[in-house]
């Protein structure tokens, strides 16, 4: 838990000059491509993503449940030193499955029997908590191509500072300085955890605190995924009139 | 929620890479003053009218900024309680960090200080006073720049807040801002900008207050030598060096300075194994001992060798240019050492060219008495020899003659001989007791100020009593017949034991160890501050300083008689030949019923006629000690000694009356034989429990090559040693006795403690489980349990045993391998330097003991060195050098002739011979004693010769005339040393 830096100042400030709780400044867009089903773009501060979908469309094979597909990949440009593979490392092949494991607790899989469903994330910066805005674009997709969901599925970072104070949403820089790292994906209005992940050992006193944190984020930024759906909705419009209701 | 705004930032690393990070900029960040109305204030005001600075220059209250240079410079000015309501500006601060840690870490301690009025203003996050770089500015000028926007912006903020008709009415004058530089174009720009603006010094000087602050001020320039000659070559931009390095024509080393001669230093390089010499004045180039320097190798023809002189810098004076003299001293040096290297071994030679990071401290020394009268420049001599003379100004002379001061270094430039430095403080009168200690904490870096409030405000309150609470969480053994045997005047008692039989025969073993860990807290500040965690109690003759508060050390976690105490017990069941059946550990309260000096426990066990339970206990336990002791020298524990002394001081004066050599009881092997046997069990559980991060203690085994010295010696008084293992050295160490001299195999042991390796402390996960062991003690695995009030590293096993048994909780910190790590080496180098300044304790007090005193003492020679006997004189425990030529030998051959006495080294069986008299090891000497007071920093404490008598060369043995003798039969050391600089 040792590094350059102190990831919290005493003033209360983060590197970045955030105070714990803040997010990053987050921007999304539905409905970015005309090709797939689905489409979205997502930024959170300086990390931006892309995510596709396709489908529902039939499963190839013999399978009687539905599939979902992902795959993450990161572009070549996307960090400060130029990336030679942008696919197929480990790092991407863990994540698809990471992904593949959130998703697959939102979708209502019973509706979509014998069918399956194609998710492409492509990471064009790369700011830190990619996982973390990988599953939220993928989320704003399958909501552009009306794919069911019991809920949003949104997640969420956050560390700790040497003072044991929990922070939200954490970028690269706070990575690479040396903090831990936990990665909550989750529903939050059911409050379940679908998936968590963390980079090295928390003590159990600290453990819930930052557990908390980073559903305090998802709830966060549900709000503005949901905020940002109704938005594009109402550019939409729709057969029912939507633009009245919303 | 608040605004944002984002920005980029690009940064280059080695190979240039283009890193783009978010900046966020604010509108919630509060200014800190109690004038503003405006702000969002999340915090107390720092910024008040209460503590206004009265300055000549600025005569309306004010709020002063400083910028960089004055914190790195000033930082002696700032930490006086002078200057208040100053503004930190963030970029100051993380310049300050980036440039000096050292400095950063006492600016931060005056930030803290909540009396002091210091806000740290997040000027680098404010939408206001962010100022994004611009395309070529330079770091530094952006930084300038930042400054000057915050500064502006403050006034200006200050002056809205206070335009409104209230504050008009209430006639008070407006407070505005000032900012402090000392950077000549930063000030140009920022009166340009409107900005009221001054330098540190000008401003320090129109204190009306405080006088005296100014001569704190750094300077970096003195007048009179602005314009003076370049007396040394130009050092290398930090640009030139770095490339210099990269390509090799440059070496990177630690500069050491040599000892006897100021002329003379050596780099430490990877490279080469004795370093590389500088000779000269101007191939030394303003370095000064522990920089950090490059230096580039001179050509193989001009390599020269160490010279072999010891050159003393004489009695200079401050406004002289390099006399005629000097510059003959320095060509002597030179021209004698050419012509010695023509002879001698040439080393790798060569000249600084430039520094790579100064690691300049506080020295500590005297002021040169001045030849002037009236004139504020003096030359301050530093007590440590490696370091050169500084100059520095100040108008209370008078005051500090024969006061040991401490003086830093500011600055040397090319044209002064000297470097600059200024004032810090006063330690009080030379040869004072309390100064003296004070030096040697300083010397020794032993943190040694008060417990500041903060630390005292974790203290329990007093009155303390024991809740019902804690009654329920504890093993009640309040009944147990628990007592406690300790040196006499022990007020620190952390260690008590007891031991009953059980119904089944056996019996019960309890070491009760004083529970601190239950009042120091994880994560609390605990120490003197400025030194993290990890210190250690430090005993000076009649003095200690505590690691723990006095109320905690000598009274709550003190397990006096009489009295219920807490405690972390460790419990065994044992059978009657000491075998351990079970044991068990537990926090308990304990009442002991008796604490004791170890000579009143050994008359009670000796006492027949006392059949107490606690004389049955202890008897019991002496029993039990003696059969553990016997187990261990059997697995091949050694027993060492060191001649330890104790001194009886006056407890008015402080000075000491009389040394004794400390006495070893059976009860005292009795209390150490237990306190092994909890160390060694405790070390066993936690290492078990804790693989990873268990706090450990071990002595490594010493390479054969060390015991040579000890395998010679013994070999000439026919004794043969066996170093293969533990076991066969402590066998054979068993055997050295001689019936003639009761004091040889104590000399023996002693000659065999200064063959062994440091014990140190490590954690388990960093070895593997075979280099645990203690070779000192034959054990497989050890640690520090039983002296939680003196060591912290005690404190840490305490932690890790209560949570590995549950009554305790642990913490992030306690189970982290790196911060343990860290911590341990801490703990290794305080116990060190804890060591090191008892040492120079003892040593100071044999001097003072010495004062005016000659004595003439029984000794045995305990070495042979090439040019000098080292003496041991049993009585007090003493050790001292018997020089038997110059320090160099060979260069007074002349000298010697000319006086027929002439001692021969022989390397084989170290030995030295003059005439008739051989010298060998262990042979019995009559010394006389008396002090060196010459040099007022270093009294050395001199040895001569009384017996066996060489003529010219013992004192006489006649006591009468002792003055003459003095000079007749002056010591050879120094007699040598003033011949030289006669030549």
């Amino acid at each position: 838990m040792s590094g350059k830096y102190d990831l919290l100042s005493e003033q209360g400030l983060r590197l970045d000059g955030r105070r714990p709780h803040e997010l990053r400044r987050i921007k999304c867009k539905l409905g970015v491509f005309e090709q797939p089903d689905g489409s979205a773009y997502m930024e959170q501060g300086n990390t931006k993503v892309l995510a596709a979908v396709y489908g529902p469309h039939q499963a190839k094979g013999n399978q009687t449940e539905s599939v979902i597909n992902c795959q993450y990949s990161q572009a070549t440009f996307s960090t400060a030193e130029r990336k030679n593979r942008p696919r197929g490392d480990r790092k991407s092949l863990e994540f698809k499955l990471y992904l593949q494991q959130a998703l697959s607790a939102a979708i209502k899989s019973e509706l979509y029997p014998r069918s399956q469903i194609d998710i492409y994330v492509e990471v064009l910066q790369d700011d830190g908590a990619n996982y973390a805005v990988a599953l939220n674009a993928a989320t704003l997709a399958l909501i552009d191509a009306g794919i069911c969901l019991n809920e949003f599925i949104v997640a969420c970072t956050a560390s700790l500072s040497k003072s044991n104070i929990p922070l939200t949403d954490i970028s690269q820089f706070e990575e690479v300085s040396g903090g831990p790292k936990l990665t909550v994906a989750a529903l939050p209005t059911a409050e379940k955890i679908a998936f968590l992940e963390m980079s090295e050992r928390f003590h159990i006193d600290h453990l819930e605190t930052v557990i908390e944190t980073a559903m305090a984020g998802c709830r966060e930024i549900r709000d503005i995924l949901e905020a940002a759906v109704k938005e594009h909705l109402l550019h939409m419009g729709s057969a029912s009139d939507f633009a009245k209701v919303g | 929620m608040q605004t944002l705004r984002e920005f980029t930032r690009k940064t280059k690393r080695g190979n240039i890479l283009k890193i783009v990070r978010e900046h966020y900029l604010r509108d919630d960040i509060g200014c800190g003053s109690e004038l503003c109305r405006e702000c969002f204030q999340n915090e107390v005001y720092q910024l008040t009218s209460q503590h206004a600075n009265k300055s000549t220059l600025f005569k309306f209250p004010h709020y002063l900024v400083l910028d960089t240079n004055v914190v790195l410079d000033q930082i002696d000015v700032l930490e006086e309680d002078v200057l208040r309501n100053v503004v930190v500006l963030t970029t100051v601060l993380n310049e300050v960090k980036h440039r000096s840690s050292a400095i950063y870490k006492r600016f931060n301690e005056i930030v803290h200080d909540r009396t002091r009025n210091f806000y740290v203003f997040v000027n680098e996050h404010h939408k206001e006073t962010y100022a994004d770089r611009e395309p070529d500015e330079t770091a530094n000028d952006r930084n300038d720049r930042a400054i000057r926007l915050a500064t502006k912006w403050y006034d200006d903020h200050l002056q809205a807040s206070q335009s409104s008709k209230e504050f008009e009415r209430s006639g008070k004058a407006a407070t505005r801002v000032v900012l402090l530089t000392d950077d000549a174009a930063n000030r140009a720009k920022a009166e340009a900008e409107g900005i009221l603006v001054t330098t540190a010094a000008e401003y320090v000087k129109s204190l009306e207050d405080f006088p005296l602050l100014m001569d704190k001020l750094s300077h970096k320039t003195f007048d009179s030598e602005k314009n003076g000659l370049p007396q040394y070559p130009p050092h290398l931009s930090m640009k030139e060096l770095l490339e210099g390095l990269r390509q090799n024509k440059l070496l990177q080393g630690t500069f050491q300075a040599s000892r006897e001669n100021y002329l003379e230093g050596t780099v430490n390089v990877e490279k080469f194994e004795k370093g590389i010499l500088i000779q000269g004045r101007e191939s030394l180039n303003r370095a000064v001992d522990g920089d950090l320097v490059a230096v580039e190798l001179l050509p193989e023809a001009e390599w020269s060798a160490p010279s072999e002189i010891v050159l003393e810098e004489k009695n200079v004076y401050a406004d002289e240019v390099p006399s005629e003299e000097r510059a003959k001293d320095e060509n002597e040096m030179l021209n004698q050492v050419r012509a010695a290297a023509l002879s001698a071994e040439r080393t790798p030679t060569g000249r600084i060219v430039g520094i790579v990071r100064r690691k300049w401290r506080q020295y500590c020394g005297i002021l040169q008495p001045s030849l002037i009268e009236d004139t504020n420049r003096h030359i301050f001599v530093p007590a440590d020899r490696k370091i050169p003379r500084i100059r520095i100004e100040t108008r209370q002379a008078a005051m500090l003659q024969n006061q040991r001061i401490i003086v830093t270094i500011d600055t040397w430039p090319r044209n002064s001989r000297y470097p600059h430095g200024h004032f810090v403080r006063s330690l009080g009168p030379l040869g004072d007791m309390a100064t003296e200690n004070e030096v040697i904490l300083l010397e020794h870096d032993v943190p040694h100020c008060k417990f500041s409030d903060e630390v005292l405000s974790f203290l329990p309150k007093m009155p303390w009593t024991i809740t019902d609470e804690d009654y329920s969480k504890r093993v009640d053994l309040r009944d147990l017949y628990i007592c406690s045997v300790d040196p006499p005047g022990c007020t620190d008692i952390d260690d008590a034991l007891h031991c009953r039989e059980l119904p089944n025969g056996n019996l019960e073993v309890g070491v009760h160890i004083a529970d601190v860990s239950h009042f120091i807290r994880p994560g609390k500040r605990t120490g003197h501050g400025g030194s993290g965690p990890g210190e250690t109690t430090v005993y000076l003759v009649g003095k200690r300083i505590d690691m723990v508060p006095e109320l905690l050390s000598s009274n709550l976690c003190s397990l006096v008689g009489g009295v219920e105490r807490f405690a972390f017990s460790c419990v065994w069941e044992v059978d009657n030949e000491a075998n351990v059946l079970s044991k068990r550990f537990h926090k308990s309260v304990i009442k002991s019923k008796r604490a004791m000096t170890y000579e009143e426990a050994q008359n009670i066990i000796d006492d027949a006629t006392q059949q107490n339970e606690i004389a049955k206990s202890l008897r019991n336990l002496n029993r039990l000690a003696k059969i553990l002791k016997k187990r261990r020298m059997d697995n091949g524990a050694l027993v060492l000694a060191s001649p330890e002394i104790r001194f009886q001081v006056d407890s008015e004066t402080h000075e000491p009356l009389e040394v004794e050599v400390k006495q070893m009881r059976e009860t005292n092997s009795m209390v150490e034989e237990f306190m092994l046997l909890a160390n060694i069990t405790v070390a066993e559980h936690i290492a078990t429990e804790f693989s990873e991060c268990a706090v450990l203690r071990r002595h490594p085994r010493p390479p054969p090559t060390n015991f040579d010295p000890l395998v010679k010696s013994a070999r000439y008084q026919g004794f043969q040693v066996d170093i293969n293992s533990g076991l066969e050295l402590s066998h054979s160490l068993d055997k050295c006795v001689k019936a003639d001299n009761p004091y040889f195999n104590t000399m023996i042991r002693i000659l065999t403690t200064r063959c062994m390796m440091q014990a140190v402390y490590f954690i388990s996960g960093s070895l593997q489980k075979e280099e645990f062991f203690h070779y000192g003690l034959a054990a497989p695995i050890y640690t520090h349990f039983t002296s939680p009030i003196r060591r912290y590293s005690d404190i840490m096993v305490h932690r890790l045993l209560a949570a590995s048994i549950g009554a305790d909780s642990t913490y992030a910190q306690l189970l982290d391998r790196k911060s343990n790590e860290e911590l341990c080496h801490n703990l290794n180098y305080r116990h060190k330097m804890a060591q090191y300044a008892g040492r120079a304790s003892v040593a100071l007090n044999t001097h003072l003991f010495f004062r005016g005193k000659e004595e003439d003492e029984e000794g045995y020679v305990l070495f042979v060195r090439k040019n000098a006997l080292q003496v041991l004189i049993p009585k007090y425990g003493l050790e001292g050098t018997l020089y038997l030529k110059s320090d160099k030998d060979g260069k007074d051959g002349v000298e010697r002739v000319k006086s027929e006495i002439v001692f021969t080294f022989n390397e084989e069986d170290h030995t030295q011979r003059c005439g008739d008299v051989v010298f060998h090891s262990f042979d019995p000497v009559t010394v006389r004693l008396s002090l060196d007071s010459s040099n007022v920093q270093h009294e050395k404490l001199i040895f001569r010769l009384v017996k066996p008598y060489i003529k010219g060369f013992s004192v006489e043995t006649t006591t009468e005339g002792t003055d003459s003798q003095a000079v007749s039969a002056a010591p050879p050391s120094k007699k040598t040393k003033k011949d030289k600089k006669k030549k």
